[in-house]
């Protein structure tokens, strides 16, 4: 390469053209690397201000007390309730349509038109405004009731929960091989049984990390769930009535001016967080190097 | 055996119907956003869209401020987003080392986990004093005398505003622009870079002349998807944007967008003209992240398809 360079730079102007162009090449590289830097840069610095904030906040009396009136020590027990309820109850509602509307793409319509609108359509609500969809559910649900609930809290999340799960099942089911399909209809299997026994036993690590991915999503939804559930300063398990969350209650109570209820806030937002980001990482370690791209 | 294949059927229409349901779940949220909208749109006709009036006491609402705070403060937020994306996408394909491009690639994504609601209390809590006592100074002093500029860098530091909520939502959607940006990358055939390397280009050559043409389609198609998360981000701007129903020249000031303005106002919405025009608040949204997403998702399919997969 030095012999290279040095026979092709002789003339002063090559010579110049050359430094240029290394010139060139040093900045780019730096400012990518700068760039990388500075995007790891914020995930440090919010990961910190959450510890720093929230974890002098931890204590029993979080896991064990109510959301106290402003002015008084109290903890989060009925937001962390609520939150599990309705996450849960979105969960159990939107998996099984998103399982199988992802198996109706894969295994049934693979190469017809519906299945390309759907997928289209599907994408599109994966990355629609969240709180259309609480709107949406206000319209259909709490409006025609007269009063916010619990349960349309819930159908909100499991709107969200659905394009999550529809893609991922349909994905790893399109990973499946063939041939796993083939053998099991030469032994006369009819098409659900091998779908069920077969396609999803095979494709069952992609789809729990769609599930648990869609949790991770849902868990720190806080928009969808403003005009649905609501929020209560009470301990609750009834569907029909508001219900409490750690979003909601957190954007409540960090706007409010009690120090105590700021306080709270911040503890439940790094409760939130640590719970999503472990989620997160759960779900990728499910995803084995072999499916992960 | 009947059983069987009745079951077989069965099984095929249930998966069918699901299939539907999303079909179904998008045209829902239209029908009713529209029918939703309507009194607002009866009442105020067009003028809806192109007023900035926005006064819940004579009921009189005008949609333009949130209009206007949703596009500039994405504007800010792609202006910032684009190039640390495109940073970073070009260090983890071309220059990171094997062995940590999937713990940075991990990290990058693990920003996009984060709840919206938590950069939220973040940027009131921590990046909107830190950016007014000293990050806008410094803006108001550098650009104060400038012509053209010095309107736009104006006013006290209020820490929270426009310019703050696109810098948070910049951080939002970098995760989403950085790794779409990096499977486009991962599609240019490596012969190709190879055989530009061969010809004694430099790295930034090979990004510049041959990685980045290849790709075009794909990153604006990124850069589209990241714009429609910005669009309708919620929880984070409706912290630090001040909510102000007015068009300031200044990205200093409190601004407002769409979905904070529903976010803030909804619950507290008496009468059905003032849940009306909010709702029609998130009709205009959905229509536009709508046409930004289906944009996003045509140029990334078409990616998809040059590169055979």
């Amino acid at each position: 390469m030095a012999t290279l360079g040095n026979s092709a730079v002789s003339s002063p102007t090559a010579q110049a053209l050359y430094k240029k162009r290394r010139r060139g090449n040093g900045i780019l590289l730096s400012l990518s690397f700068a760039a990388t830097i500075f995007g790891l840069a914020w995930l440090v610095l919010i990961l910190a201000a959450l510890v720093w904030q929230g974890f002098s906040g931890l204590s029993l009396a979080i896991f064990t007390e109510m959301t106290p009136p402003p002015g008084e020590a109290g903890g989060l027990l009925n937001a962390i309730v609520g939150s599990l309820i309705m996450t849960i109850a979105g969960v159990l509602i939107g998996t099984p349509i998103g399982i199988l509307a992802g198996t109706y793409m894969a295994e049934y319509g693979r190469h017809n038109q519906l299945t390309n609108i759907v997928r289209f359509i599907n994408d599109i609500l994966l990355a629609a405004p969240s709180i259309v969809i609480g709107l949406f559910v206000y319209e259909v649900v709490v409006a025609p009731m007269g009063h916010f609930s619990a349960f349309a809290g819930a159908l909100a999340l499991a709107i969200l929960v659905i394009p999550v799960v529809v893609r991922t099942t349909e994905d790893m089911l399109n990973l499946v091989p063939n041939t796993l399909r083939e053998a099991s209809a030469a032994l006369g299997l009819p098409r659900a049984v091998m779908i069920r026994q077969v396609a999803y036993r095979a494709a069952m690590s992609g789809i729990v990390t769609g599930v648990l991915l869609a949790i991770a999503r849902v868990s720190g939804e806080t928009a969808p769930l403003l005009f649905t559930a609501l929020n209560n300063q009470f301990f609750s398990t009834n569907p029909n009535a508001p219900m409490s969350s750690l979003p909601v209650t957190i954007f409540q109570f960090a706007l409010s001016p009690y120090p105590e209820w700021q306080k709270l806030a911040w503890t439940g937002a790094l409760l939130i967080t640590f719970t999503v980001l472990a989620l997160n990482i759960v779900a990728r370690t499910f995803l084995s190097p072999r499916t992960s791209k | 055996m009947s059983r069987l294949r009745a079951g077989d059927l069965v099984f095929n229409w249930v998966t069918f119907a699901a299939a539907l349901t999303v079909l179904i779940l998008l045209g829902g949220v239209i029908i009713s956003l529209i029918y939703g909208s309507i009194p607002a749109f009866q009442t105020f006709g067009l003028g809806f869209v192109t007023t900035q009036s926005w006064n819940p006491v004579t009921e009189k609402f005008g949609a333009l401020a949130p209009i206007y705070g949703t596009v500039v403060t994405s504007i800010i937020a792609l202006l910032i987003a684009v190039p640390v994306g495109l940073g970073i996408a070009i260090f983890l394909t071309e220059l990171c080392p094997p062995w940590l491009k999937r713990p940075i690639g991990v990290a990058i994504e693990l920003l996009a986990g984060i709840p919206s609601i938590i950069y939220g209390i973040w940027g009131l809590f921590v990046f909107a004093p830190f950016f007014q006592t000293t990050i806008q100074p410094a803006l108001i002093g550098l650009f104060g005398n400038v012509p053209g500029l010095s309107s736009v860098f104006a006013g006290p530091p209020y820490g929270i505003g426009v310019l703050t909520a696109g810098i948070i939502l910049a951080i939002m959607v970098l995760p989403f622009i950085t790794s779409i940006t990096r499977d486009v990358f991962d599609t240019v055939p490596p012969v190709l870079k190879e055989a530009t390397y061969g010809l004694g280009c430099t790295t930034a050559e090979v990004v510049t002349k041959v990685v980045l043409p290849f790709s075009r389609v794909g990153v604006i198609g990124g850069i589209m998807l990241g714009l429609g998360r910005a669009l309708g981000e919620t929880m984070a701007v409706t912290f630090v944007i001040g909510n102000a129903h007015k068009i300031s020249a200044s990205i200093l000031a409190p601004g407002t967008t769409i979905s904070a303005s529903i976010a803030n106002e909804f619950t507290e919405a008496v009468g059905e003209l003032y849940t009306s025009s909010l709702i029609a608040l998130g009709l205009i949204l959905f229509i536009i992240t709508f046409i930004v997403l289906a944009a996003a998702r045509i140029m990334l399919a078409r990616m998809n398809v040059k590169a055979g997969n």
